[in-house]
């Protein structure tokens, strides 16, 4: 449980939000010519970090913004906050 | 088994006041290399290395443990066993371990307090009614026992719940699996490693597992906190940290790592002699030999490793539980922890070789793998020792998640996930 600084309404309850999970998974461009074996690395596999990850957030019970985090999942520290589309910061 | 535990032991015993008994395992320090090496001394991988032993006649193994042994998941579930799920694959895996578990106290000459004090699974719309009642019948026809409870029958079961019709999620039937319980979950892994113990495994407690070295696709050893350890099989049960170790051998699992809750209230007298799981509002609820309520929460919707939980998840549980059981509407909670689980996709366990020779992972197994602690000991030594699955895991591969034959029991799986 954590205060979240959402990039449009600024600081709320985590309860607040829901997570989307790692960031940064481009979708391929052409899904028809992957192989299976490229198609579940893209739907399924993750890194699943112990220690500083970038993630996707959602503020749902809020603005129903989507926006990107970069958090700290063994103590749950929140690194930065950037608007999706900007370049992620280094960390 | 040096050290034989009886009623002739404890009267030996009670004449030098107990002061002479042996320690259940030894604390060795490493060899420089072993046949296997199971990373993870939590239930699973304790189970592992006492069925390599023996079944399989693998004595020069060892189990390394970051912490102490349970200290995991093992230490920190809600110790529900129960085995009716949904699909053949995973009532054929959850069955295998109730039948063990069924004679496990004589067989590790170990009291696990196996208790078959059934578990009921609530429904609370008519969409959970069609669904329970469609798994009992799944259920009977893979021969586990399983019946359908009408409201008024709930009640007479399990006489505390509020059967009211006029609360939020009234209780429209339930499931009932009567040979379905609990156990007492340190003991699990105390009895696993003190049979393992005496046929010669090591059991390596506080050693972190800080590197796995490869030659090109072959395993050849493990960095440790204690120092290189040199073997050729290394199997993984590592729950939460499945996929750090996984990292480590420059491989990606299609796992999420989640803190689940749970807590326990004061002890209070017996109150409720069953396990009611609720799917539908998360929550469930039985009583320890102690006297305590054990609650068991949901995950955190987001991944850590922080082994503690939002309180947001616990006041949901507990506003569920008090509109089912009003009676407890002023007890006070005793304590509360988290653990961290790893969820798969299709929220089924993975027990399995990989594209890496020597490496095997037994993990995913969500918020319910505690149940099957003596199957999936059993099971993922098979793997190991063969090197080919047992027919009973062999769905759960790796694969599955390229070839798309998923073993799906998200909402088919009593409890929400």
């Amino acid at each position: 449980m954590f205060i979240i600084n959402c990039p449009y309404c600024g600081e709320r309850d985590q309860s607040e939000f829901s997570c989307g999970g790692e960031a940064h998974i481009v979708r391929p461009k052409q899904p028809t010519e992957l192989s299976d074996g490229e198609w579940a690395e893209y739907l399924f596999m993750r890194k699943n970090i112990k220690g500083v990850q970038f993630e996707r957030w959602n503020h749902a019970h809020g603005c129903r913004k989507w926006f990107n985090m970069v958090r700290d999942t063994s103590n749950d520290k929140i690194h930065a906050v950037y608007k999706m589309g900007e370049k992620p910061p280094v960390i | 088994m040096k050290n034989k535990y009886s009623i002739f032991s404890l009267i030996k015993n009670a004449f030098s006041q107990h002061e002479n008994w042996k320690q259940a395992w030894g604390n060795p320090e490493p060899k420089k290399e072993y046949e296997a090496v199971i990373v993870g001394g939590g239930g699973h991988g304790l189970a592992t290395a006492y069925y390599l032993a023996k079944k399989h006649n693998m004595k020069n193994i060892a189990v390394l443990e970051k912490g102490w042994i349970g200290g995991g998941n093992t230490g920190r579930n809600t110790t529900i066993i129960r085995s009716n799920y949904l699909w053949d694959a995973s009532a054929g895996l959850y069955d295998h371990a109730l039948k063990i578990w069924e004679n496990l106290s004589q067989e590790l000459n170990y009291n696990i307090m196996f208790s078959q004090r059934g578990v009921m699974n609530l429904a609370h719309n008519l969409q959970d009614v069609r669904d329970l009642k469609r798994r009992t019948h799944a259920n009977r026809l893979n021969g586990i026992d399983a019946v359908w409870l009408d409201t008024k029958q709930v009640k007479e079961f399990c006489p505390i719940i509020n059967i009211s019709q006029d609360i939020r999620y009234p209780v429209l039937g339930g499931t009932l699996q009567r040979r379905a319980g609990t156990a007492r979950h340190d003991a699990v892994a105390w009895g696993y490693a003190r049979g393992a113990d005496a046929m010669g495994v090591d059991i390596i407690q506080n050693c972190e597992v800080k590197g796995i070295k490869r030659n090109g696709d072959q395993v050849e050893g493990l960095e440790t906190t204690k120092g290189y350890i040199k073997t050729k099989k290394i199997g993984v049960v590592a729950a939460g940290h499945s996929s750090v170790i996984a990292n480590m051998a420059g491989l990606k699992l299609p796992l999420e790592s989640k803190p689940l809750q749970a807590l326990v209230s004061e002890p209070v007298k017996p109150i409720i002699d069953t396990v009611v799981m609720s799917n539908a509002v998360h929550a469930y609820v039985s009583q320890s030999d102690k006297g305590e309520l054990v609650i068991g929460a949901g995950t955190d919707a987001y991944i850590s490793y922080t082994q503690r939980g939002s309180h947001d998840v616990v006041e949901g549980t507990l506003k569920a539980i008090l509109e089912l059981y009003p009676i407890f509407s002023r007890m006070k909670m005793l304590r509360q922890w988290g653990g961290i689980v790893d969820i798969c996709p299709d929220a089924s366990p993975i027990i399995s070789k990989t594209n890496i020779k020597g490496l095997y992972f037994n993990c995913g197994w969500g918020t319910g793998g505690f149940k099957a602690t003596p199957g999936s000991g059993d099971l993922f030594a098979h793997t190991i020792a063969n090197d080919e699955p047992h027919k009973l895991n062999a769905a759960f591969n790796l694969n599955r998640f390229v070839s798309g034959d998923l073993v799906d029991e998200h909402g088919a799986a009593a409890v929400a996930h």
